[in-house]
């Protein structure tokens, strides 16, 4: 089968090293043509009619990409009408080095039986590999390949008896690689030639991604920005010390602004920041690049200032840009280095979500889109059903970012809906915050137990039957996916009983198989306001796993013995089948506990637990965990059309606290547990302390108030915070741990064989893991694995233990823990303006929470609301301003000095001019400062009456 | 940067092998004059040559010798020209010292001892250009060797690492495979009676995947023993027709 060994392979890496390596040649790569007799494959993927209308090839025919068109073109390719493709291993390989993301993307489709895609293994082929001539790049050597191949196809199939007109047809953008296969009679078309020349589907012209010849035409010749440096010179750059490596973060609130986080040794990193247009040099956000330090002379302090790139839709208004940054301040210990980008490393780009701004000329093909992420610029498409897409959500990726053109050009991708609609905005918040949210696919759902299911007699043989013990549940009305549920009672020594019941999805979830893999991608289930995208498909979550009352279920339990003074004697860990009796909201299991005349066993066991959770919760305070706030929002939802309709900050009852103790006390165990078992690779939870810095203002804002916050460790933080309180002012205090929170870093997972540092801050716990929530979170499903290894109830597999891929694991699920938040946030924020757009104006009481250069950003306890008061407004001359950063402090028109936790009363609108940045606008009602602050509006203002 | 694929998803390897495909085995027997007997042995681009002396009286100490059977020495040095990076490597550094014992411990189990008492047997092997499986070249090559030196054996002793890529096992592993897949098993067994010489393993497996591990490895050293059987089957025929004229 080894046809012959050639071998060619030079490569250098770090030094001049070189690396040799065999290549083997093959007879047996076959074509994969339905057609095709010669070859002896079973299932050939290429179909025999490979018909698509085309007015340039009015014959059956395959297409064969070269890697630039993958590369840039991927949007088309993955459109349904894209099929009987052929992806050459050459194309392949090269997409997989430049591009990850398009790598995935071009893999899925090959796996998509419907797209016929298939992947022909040329380099391997005898005779389709092309050796590398003297003197030819890299480049044209593998041009050189997909057209040797694309040859060897042609003829290949016409010796087939029944290929008919069957052709092959090359897709290339490379004018001279095109002019080359036209020599060696071939049919080559440009991309853009032959998706415009197919015949009943012109929206896929829309989609062609702008290639390098046309952007050319686009702008006129005026160059805006330097040139990138080629990447040799990055790297040598860097290597010498006079560029830096790192990431690029656009400032969200100023246009014109950026900083660079660059990694250092270790922890550690420095910040570059970067102003004006010309330093930002094309980066885009999360762009991987390479920066030039200015001397310290030209450092800069960041500018406080909210600028919104809100140009109409002229190309000439960029002029003075630079002017409008704010003069440095002058302290130098808030100076900061500043620098420029002087190439890109690598793109982050996506497809972006947002709207159209239609251009003022009627007939014009070109428009720009402002995305909805506000770290984005706005992007130029060129499409002819503007009309039609303006007031839609659209999904749009960028192309480039040529030297002349002021934004960068991209290309239309796909219609979401409607904006403003409840259905279209909520898939855009899910688009933008990455959350997958497809249904679950039938694979997946074919790992799913057998209905009805019921437990069998082997399942009670291996766990320990608790069905007789009184067991029951807590949680917020409403909740299906019950993952808990506790019990406590008397033992005849005197002591209690405490158990946990953590509902077993480890039981129905293989590892391994579709279901898991898909859940270990979701990482998280998803909470909006009304709609939850469920981690694990719903008859999991709400039947068979959630712990409802009086079914009998699988769980995990952890059951301790305790003394009165709440003292662990004894953990002991089980698979169990248990009966809960009861499934409470907090609000019923508070009336239970307090109402004295009831006395019954769910009674008593409430009572228990909640006597023992007050003891361990005083224990762990007194050990310096924090208690910290943030203001959470609810809604009470119309239960037809899903509206807001009344919203109230969320409310805690002792019940809340009594089952999060346990909670945590049953996580922290079997941390222990796992970490004793498997030091290597236990999956855990961290929170790492803040730098000291994070609390600046923090301390600066109790300062201003005669009050000291120290922050040297979280015990002397809980204690001075206690310690903060206000006379008179009693939501002082939340203030101030509103803040708090601020300033504390992401609690993430890891696995224990890749880190040292095991601390989690907030819980001020040595070791902590997640167990009590596997229903909707992924984590928690490895370490029950992980457990029952442990205590012998199930078997391990290989990706367990690999303490490499767990921690790939962990940082995926990391991240969409962060993304999820973000989505929670957005979605909050959007059903804030749904509720404010049906309310009208409303004046309200609000604190300052922070003081900016030229606004004041407001809390509204009450809704949990915050919201920005500007004090400039555009193309109006604002009032005079001075800011004391010291403070913080602002003074408006020398009349009045805002401080921070300030009582002020506003005024809250919707301002729903911009439909994709809807906006919750206050206005400054009290304290009056003429100019800036305004009246009251009448008592009785008509509620606009807004139908949609 | 991305690492290396190991395996596409078309099942093919770095260097167009399918997972359970050997590299081109070459080999030579019979190529000193000097020596009772000698080998080389390329297994794609790992090159060995192996050199026995023997079985001779014990030399230096004689407290050494056995008095029920032979003893087997075995020295394993590396070529100064072998990998990418020239190196100087000097004798016994830990690395080459492992790996003799590995050796000697392999060919006491297949070589027949017990015939030659109170005697020695010298293997020489040296790695020429090393592209991975070092271990597998240089049995192979020894057995080679040994064949050529007339010393009897319980069978061929063949050797052949496995590794692991997408949950698929990958036999004979080159050096790229073996440096960036992670696992990689060594494996020496007579073929003829399935038993096993030496099993070596540096990094850590899930027991789960051990079985397609050695099974992938053993069928790689099946195949090798056809190889070696042919090898010798044709050096014999040399050998006769030279000795016939
Ligand atoms: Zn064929």
């Amino acid at each position: 089968m080894l046809k012959s060994k050639t071998f060619v392979k030079k490569t250098r890496s770090g030094g001049v090293l070189k690396i040799v390596r065999e290549h083997y040649l093959r007879d047996d790569i076959w074509c994969g043509s339905e057609v095709c007799t010669e070859c002896k494959d079973d299932s050939p993927v290429l179909q025999r009619d490979a018909f698509i209308q085309s007015r340039l090839c009015t014959y059956p025919h395959y297409l064969i990409p070269d890697t630039n068109v993958v590369l840039h073109q991927i949007d088309i390719l993955e459109d349904p009408v894209m099929r009987n493709v052929v992806i050459l291993q050459t194309v392949l390989q090269e997409v997989r080095h430049r591009s990850a993301p398009v790598y995935k993307r071009i893999k899925d489709a090959i796996h998509e039986k419907e797209k016929h895609f298939y992947t022909f293994t040329n380099e391997h082929h005898r005779e389709t590999f092309v050796e590398r001539e003297q003197g030819e790049s890299a480049n044209d050597r593998n041009d050189r390949a997909i057209r040797v191949a694309a040859l060897w196809y042609n003829q290949h199939l016409r010796k087939a008896p029944c290929a008919g007109e069957l052709r092959v047809v090359l897709l290339t953008n490379d004018q001279a690689n095109k002019e080359k296969a036209t020599e060696d009679g071939l049919l080559a078309y440009r991309c853009e030639e032959y998706i415009k020349s197919l015949i009943g589907n012109p929206e896929l012209v829309d989609r062609l991604a702008l290639t390098s010849n046309e952007q050319n035409e686009i702008t006129g010749g005026r160059v805006l920005f330097p040139e990138h440096l080629p990447l040799s010179r990055i790297q040598t750059g860097i290597k010498n010390g006079t560029f830096l490596q790192g990431t690029f973060r656009a400032n969200r609130d100023n246009y014109l602004e950026a900083t660079v986080f660059v990694h250092g040794e270790g922890e550690d990193g420095t910040e570059v920041l970067l102003q004006g247009l010309q330093n930002l040099n094309r980066a885009v956000h999360q762009d991987i690049v390479a920066v030039e330090l200015f001397p310290r002379e030209r450092w800069a302090a960041p500018s406080a200032a909210v600028l919104e790139d809100d140009h109409a839709n002229d190309e000439d208004a960029e002029e003075e840009e630079a002017e409008k940054l704010e003069s440095p301040a002058l302290e130098t210990s808030m100076l900061k280095p500043t620098g420029r980008v002087v190439g890109i490393i690598k793109r982050n780009w996506r497809p972006f979500c947002g709207m159209l701004t239609q251009s003022q000329i009627k007939e014009a093909t070109r428009h720009l889109f402002t995305p909805a992420d506000r770290h984005i610029p706005r992007i130029r498409i060129e499409t002819r059903q503007a009309s039609a897409l303006v007031g839609h959500r659209i999904i749009v990726a960028i192309d480039g970012w040529p030297r002349n053109s002021r934004y960068p050009n991209g290309h239309f991708v796909r219609n979401l809906g409607g904006a403003g609609d409840k259905e279209t905005e909520t898939e855009v918040l899910l688009l933008e915050h990455d959350v997958p949210h497809q249904p679950f696919s039938k694979a997946v759902l074919s790992f799913l137990p057998r209905m009805p299911w019921a437990i069998t007699e082997e399942d009670l043989k291996v766990r320990a039957d608790l069905r007789h013990l009184c067991v029951c549940s807590v949680d917020p009305p409403g909740c299906t996916d019950i993952d808990d549920a506790l019990h406590c009672r008397e033992l005849d020594n005197g002591n209690l009983e405490v158990g946990v019941h953590i509902a077993d999805v480890s039981h129905f979830i293989r590892p391994g198989n579709a279901l898991d893999q898909e859940a270990a991608n979701r990482g998280t289930t998803v909470y909006l306001c009304g709609k939850r995208i469920d981690m694990v498909p719903e008859l999991l979550s709400s039947d068979l796993c959630s712990l409802r009352s009086n079914v009998d279920r699988l769980a995990f339990s952890c059951v301790w013995e305790m003394n009165r003074n709440a003292e662990i004697i004894r953990t002991h860990f089980t698979k169990s089948v248990i009966n809960s009796k009861a499934s409470l909201t907090y609000a019923e299991a508070q009336m239970r506990i307090d109402d004295a005349t009831m006395n019954d066993d769910i009674t008593n066991s409430l009572r228990g637990l909640n006597a023992l959770a007050k003891i361990l919760k005083g224990r762990r305070i007194e050990k310096g965990a924090l208690t910290l706030s943030s203001p959470e929002v609810r809604f009470h939802m119309d239960s037809e059309t899903h509206d807001p309709i009344d919203l109230q900050t969320k409310e805690l009852k002792d019940t809340n606290s009594m089952v999060e103790e346990f909670m945590l006390l049953a996580n922290i165990s079997v941390a222990q547990k796992i970490y004793e078992e498997f030091s290597e690779c236990a999956l855990l939870r961290k929170h790492p302390a803040p730098p000291l810095s994070n609390y600046d203002i923090l301390v600066k804002a109790a300062k201003s108030r005669d009050l000291e916050i120290h922050t040297d460790s979280a015990k002397a933080l809980a204690d001075s915070l206690n310690a903060a309180v206000l006379g008179g002012f009693p939501y002082f205090n939340t203030l101030l741990r509103i803040l708090a929170t601020r300033c504390m870093m992401q609690a993430i997972y890891f696995c224990s064989g890749m880190d040292s540092d095991f601390r989690h801050y907030g819980l001020a716990s040595p070791i902590y893991t997640h167990f009590t929530s596997p229903i909707r979170r992924y984590s928690d499903i490895i370490v029950h694995r992980l457990l029952a290894v442990a205590i012998n109830a199930d078997g391990t597999y290989p990706d367990l233990m690999d303490k490499h891929k767990q921690s790939t694991l962990c940082n995926n699920l990391n991240y969409r823990h962060k993304m999820a938040q973000y989505a929670q946030r957005a979605s909050v924020a959007f059903h804030t303006q749904l509720f404010f757009k049906n309310k009208g104006i409303l004046n309200e009481e609000g604190f300052i929470l922070f003081v900016r250069k030229n606004a004041i950003i407001i809390l509204i306890a009450k809704f949990g609301l915050e919201g920005t008061v500007f004090f400039k407004n555009k193309g109006k001359p604002g009032p005079k301003l001075s800011f004391d950063s010291e403070g913080p402090s602002l003074t408006v028109e020398d009349q009045h000095t805002f401080h921070m936790f300030d009582k002020v009363k506003v005024t809250v609108t919707l301002d729903a001019s911009n439909i994709q940045h809807q906006k919750i606008r206050m206005a400054l009602v009290e304290p009056v400062i003429a100019g800036v602050s305004v009246a009251w509006p009448e008592p009785a203002a008509k509620k606009p009456k807004l139908d949609r | 940067m991305a690492g290396l694929e190991l395996l596409s998803d078309q099942g093919y390897r770095l260097d167009g092998r399918k997972a359970s495909e050997l590299r081109k085995v070459q080999a030579r027997m019979g190529v000193f004059g000097q020596a009772d007997g000698s080998a080389y042995m390329e297994q794609g681009n790992t090159k060995a040559l192996a050199v026995v002396y023997g079985p001779h009286e014990v030399r230096g100490s004689r407290s050494k010798s056995l008095h029920d059977r032979a003893v087997i020495n075995c020295q394993y040095s590396m070529a100064t020209f072998s990998t990418a990076e020239r190196k100087r490597r000097p004798h016994g550094d830990r690395k080459s010292s492992e790996m003799s014992l590995h050796l000697k411990q392999t060919f006491e189990a297949a070589v027949l001892t017990q015939l030659y008492p109170r005697s020695q047997i010298d293997i020489y092997v040296k790695i020429l250009q090393s592209d991975g499986g070092n271990y597998s070249a240089c049995v192979n090559a020894a057995t080679l060797a040994l064949v050529d030196a007339g010393i009897p054996m319980r069978d061929y002793v063949c050797a052949c690492t496995a590794g692991f890529a997408e949950g698929t096992a990958l036999a004979d592993l080159c050096h790229a495979e073996e440096t960036g897949g992670g696992t990689a098993l060594s494996l020496a067994l007579l073929p003829r009676s399935q038993s096993i010489a030496l099993v070596q393993m540096d990094a850590r497996l899930h027991q789960d995947h051990l079985d397609t591990l050695m099974e992938a490895a053993m069928e790689a050293c099946k195949g090798l023993s056809k190889v070696l059987d042919s090898v010798v089957r044709q050096h014999l025929q040399e050998v006769s027709v030279l000795s016939r004229d």
